[in-house]
């Protein structure tokens, strides 16, 4: 219990104080969290449509196996992305180990599968319903794409979300490919295991609470974004 | 204008089914054509089949002309008013001039107030008669309409059937899916009579219902049970 009020209390001094270390910290967990979040949906987004609107074969295969990357444990992604950065490995002379465009790189494909099959089921159920009006319209594979992406948007934001709390919460990759490096790649959940494995609970505490209060800012920014455009989806 | 709609020996089949038997049609270019049937006759799928939204298991259909569709439910994007309308406009003959054209669209369906509004908060009626808007913006010269005031109220049929009588006074050539045997007559230059996929009747309006020449037909406008 001595805990959680020394990390209440540490966490109000830090963000009172305006800590150096602390915004540096923060900014960066965000910068690299929300550049992966608007990659990923660049990535994810537009694939999880043409998935739900087109039929091919191997379909099936493809989903599931999308749906499967969704799961993939992200010290496995830090490693992948750890030995194609590393000086032998395929993108090696590009000199990105150990900065925050690796994280930005290893989160992004963590969470563009989560981003991809998650609205391609959005997508998919909002095609069943304007499909026929669509075709009777003569929309190109492309219009279709875009009306759906953006009639579904009150849906996708919650699906972005699921994303970025992914992105921010996680540790296995970024430590892996960015070295939680002071100063240069260390993100609050990087901060949290190195100080908790030194044992300074209320710092970790403290970084822990910061981190929910982010991520309830973020839901209820989402939240109200979600409120404006689901009285146009509803009436 | 659009040339006459043909059709040879138009065949569908689904799930083991003949649900339109080998139709030989030609509809001509201009006026109201009624499509009546009871139900599972084939009138939606014929429909359908006329606009291209599904493929035939065989035979052929010709048609030319830009075409829209109204569908009994109306399907609102998720946008206001004003933007399911501007949606379709931009696609049409009227693309250089939408903004203009939707507010004089919105004028003449009473929706000009409510253009702000979230498309799904209308009544149905006013869906529906925004989703006839959206399908005239397109410009077409074929409308095909699937039972568009199947539940609507008799001020809102009046106000879809004024729309439609005004587009067939401009040369569209209308094609419409009805039960409703009052508004058939009403509106219709010519019917079709569907029963189990096979024509019974293609006539002219009139001689239509006033002397049927088959039993189904005969059966239908007494308000029998046809089976």
């Amino acid at each position: 219990m001595h805990e959680f009020t020394e990390a209440f209390r540490l966490a109000f001094a830090l963000v009172l104080a305006g800590d150096a270390d602390l915004i540096e910290i923060v900014g960066l967990s965000l910068r690299v969290s929300l550049t992966a979040i608007i990659l990923a949906c660049f990535i994810g987004l537009p694939l999880g449509a043409w998935l739900a609107i087109t039929r091919f074969r191997g379909r099936g295969a493809v989903l599931v196996v999308v749906n499967a990357l969704m799961g993939l444990p992200p010290v496995v992604i830090g490693l992948l992305v750890y030995l194609s950065l590393s000086r032998a490995g395929p993108l090696g002379s590009f000199g990105l180990l150990y900065t925050p465009t690796a994280m930005i790189i290893a989160q992004t494909i963590l969470i563009a599968p989560i981003i991809a099959a998650l609205s391609r089921q959005v997508i998919e159920d909002l095609h069943a319903e304007y499909d026929e009006q669509f075709r009777s319209m003569g929309l190109s594979r492309r219009e279709t794409i875009a009306a759906l992406l953006w009639d579904g948007r009150t849906a996708l934001i919650t699906v972005a979300l699921a994303g970025f709390g992914r992105a921010i919460a996680e540790v296995g990759a970024v430590i892996i490919v960015g070295g939680n490096i002071d100063h240069l790649t260390r993100v609050m959940t990087t901060a949290i295991a190195l100080e908790t494995s030194k044992g300074d609970l209320p710092l970790a505490l403290a970084l822990g609470l910061i981190l929910l209060v982010i991520a309830l800012t973020v839901n209820a920014l989402a939240m109200s974004l979600r409120r404006k455009s689901h009285s146009f989806a509803h009436g | 204008m659009a040339d006459p709609i043909r059709t040879t020996a138009l065949t569908l089949k689904a799930g083991g089914e003949d649900r339109i038997r080998a139709l030989d049609l030609t509809l001509s270019a201009r006026g109201t054509t009624v499509i009546m049937g009871p139900n599972g006759a084939g009138k939606s799928l014929l429909l359908r089949l006329l606009h291209g939204l599904i493929a035939p298991t065989s035979g052929t259909i010709h048609s030319t002309g830009r075409q829209a569709m109204v569908f009994q439910r109306p399907v609102m994007l998720r946008r206001s008013v004003e933007a399911n309308l501007l949606f379709a406009l931009r696609r049409g003959p009227y693309a250089q001039d939408a903004e203009n054209k939707c507010r004089e669209m919105l004028t003449e369906i009473s929706l000009n107030t409510r253009a702000k509004q979230p498309a799904r908060s209308l009544s149905g009626g006013e869906q529906q008669r925004l989703a006839l808007a959206r399908a005239l913006s397109l410009g077409p010269e074929i409308l095909f309409l699937d039972e568009p005031t199947a539940s609507l109220d008799p001020t809102a049929t009046l106000a879809i059937e004024k729309t439609v009588q005004r587009s067939a006074d401009a040369k569209t050539k209308i094609i419409l899916v009805t039960h409703d045997q009052g508004q058939a007559r009403r509106l219709a230059d010519e019917i079709i009579f569907l029963h189990n996929g096979q024509l019974c009747e293609h006539t002219l309006a009139a001689e239509f219902f006033e002397a049927p020449t088959s039993q189904q037909a005969r059966a239908y406008l007494a308000g029998q049970l046809v089976l």
